[in-house]
């Protein structure tokens, strides 16, 4: 597995969705069956490409959202409102369709198995996608990493995996930045100084950081992160945008 | 949180084209900036994906480093804004 950064040239194959999960009104789960699946590190992504009948093509980049597990990964998609992918992703792939990915891809956002300090995981929004993969993979590896999560998210029916999370309850503290739920100890609010100085691993912890999310959390998290006086060099990003490469 | 930047990306989000062409995964390759010297791991570029294809930035200076177009038969790369590229070597492979 150290290995799959040098697996030779990664290129187009397809895929068959063999099953799918609502996560949201407006996100759902593919669980995706690749024939010969190199396996994958968490944080890592695959690109997924549309392909109309005139030819015309769009590639948008989604984190994996699974733990490694045979020939079988999964991506979580949040539809965009004038997204030229996400709309086609979430609402009418169905379960048996092909579909055209290419990966795993990237090395930098990634969480190892062997990697036993501690982890401060933080996302905003369909950040916690790549995040999970790592609560799961971590488990999958034994669960000896300490580990929290902060994740940001508009209101309470806009959580992904809220089962699943459960598990980690003790890890995790939600922030809302909208609408919080009718019995909630904390306020409606963005991630702030003492919400890191609260909610996170301090520096002295030496945790490794991975911040995903839209450009502008990423960019106000990894401020407060230094501030707090964590080093940059171990604080690891993934932003994701509106078009393009990402969603 | 959107404000008159344009909005960027990591270079983590140029793995996928990237993987097309280079055996090993070069947004942990350490590029070094041919306008300003700066040197840095691909992955902490800046890409910025609404043009017709990627272009990735110097996180220092701006200045392209690399841009890479994708069609559905070819793709396209250019890299004149790196100097140079580190990337890792493993050991040997038990046998």
């Amino acid at each position: 597995m150290a290995r799959t950064a040098l697996l030779g040239r990664v290129t187009w194959r397809v895929a068959t969705v063999v099953g799918d999960v609502a996560e949201t009104a407006t996100a759902r789960t593919l669980r995706l069956q690749v024939a010969d699946w190199p396996g994958h590190l968490a944080g890592q992504h695959v690109d997924i490409r549309l392909t109309a009948e005139d030819g015309y093509t769009a590639t948008r980049s989604y984190s994996i959202a699974s733990a490694p597990a045979g020939d079988e990964v999964e991506v979580t998609v949040e539809e965009l409102p004038d997204g030229e992918v996400s709309p086609y992703l979430v609402r009418d792939l169905a379960v048996g369709d092909p579909v055209e990915l290419r990966g795993p891809v990237g090395g930098w956002f990634v969480w190892r198995p062997s990697q036993l300090e501690p982890v401060q995981l933080i996302a905003g929004g369909s950040g916690i996608v790549p995040l999970m993969a790592m609560l799961r993979a971590r488990s999958q590896a034994g669960g000896h990493a300490p580990v929290r999560l902060l994740y940001s998210v508009r209101a309470p029916d806009a959580v992904f995996y809220r089962g699943e999370l459960e598990r980690w309850r003790d890890e995790t503290t939600l922030v809302y930045t909208r609408v919080a739920p009718p019995v909630s100890s904390r306020l409606v609010g963005r991630v702030d100084a003492r919400l890191v100085m609260e909610a996170c691993w301090p520096a002295s912890r030496a945790p490794t950081c991975y911040v995903c999310g839209p450009t502008g959390f990423v960019e106000a998290v990894s401020d407060l992160l230094t501030a707090a006086g964590h080093d940059p060099a171990r604080i690891r990003t993934e932003r994701f945008g509106p078009s393009g490469g990402t969603r | 949180m959107s404000d008159d930047r344009t909005i960027y990306l990591d270079g983590n989000a140029a793995a996928g084209p990237l993987s097309e062409v280079f055996a090993v995964d070069l947004t942990t390759a350490v590029a070094g900036c041919d306008r300003c010297g700066a040197v840095a791991a691909v992955a902490a570029a800046r890409v910025y994906a609404d043009a017709p294809g990627m272009v990735v930035r110097c996180a220092s200076c701006e200045a392209v480093l690399l841009r890479v177009v994708e069609a559905p038969e070819r793709m396209w790369l250019e890299m004149r804004g790196i100097a140079f590229l580190q990337v890792p070597v493993l050991p040997a492979s038990p046998p």
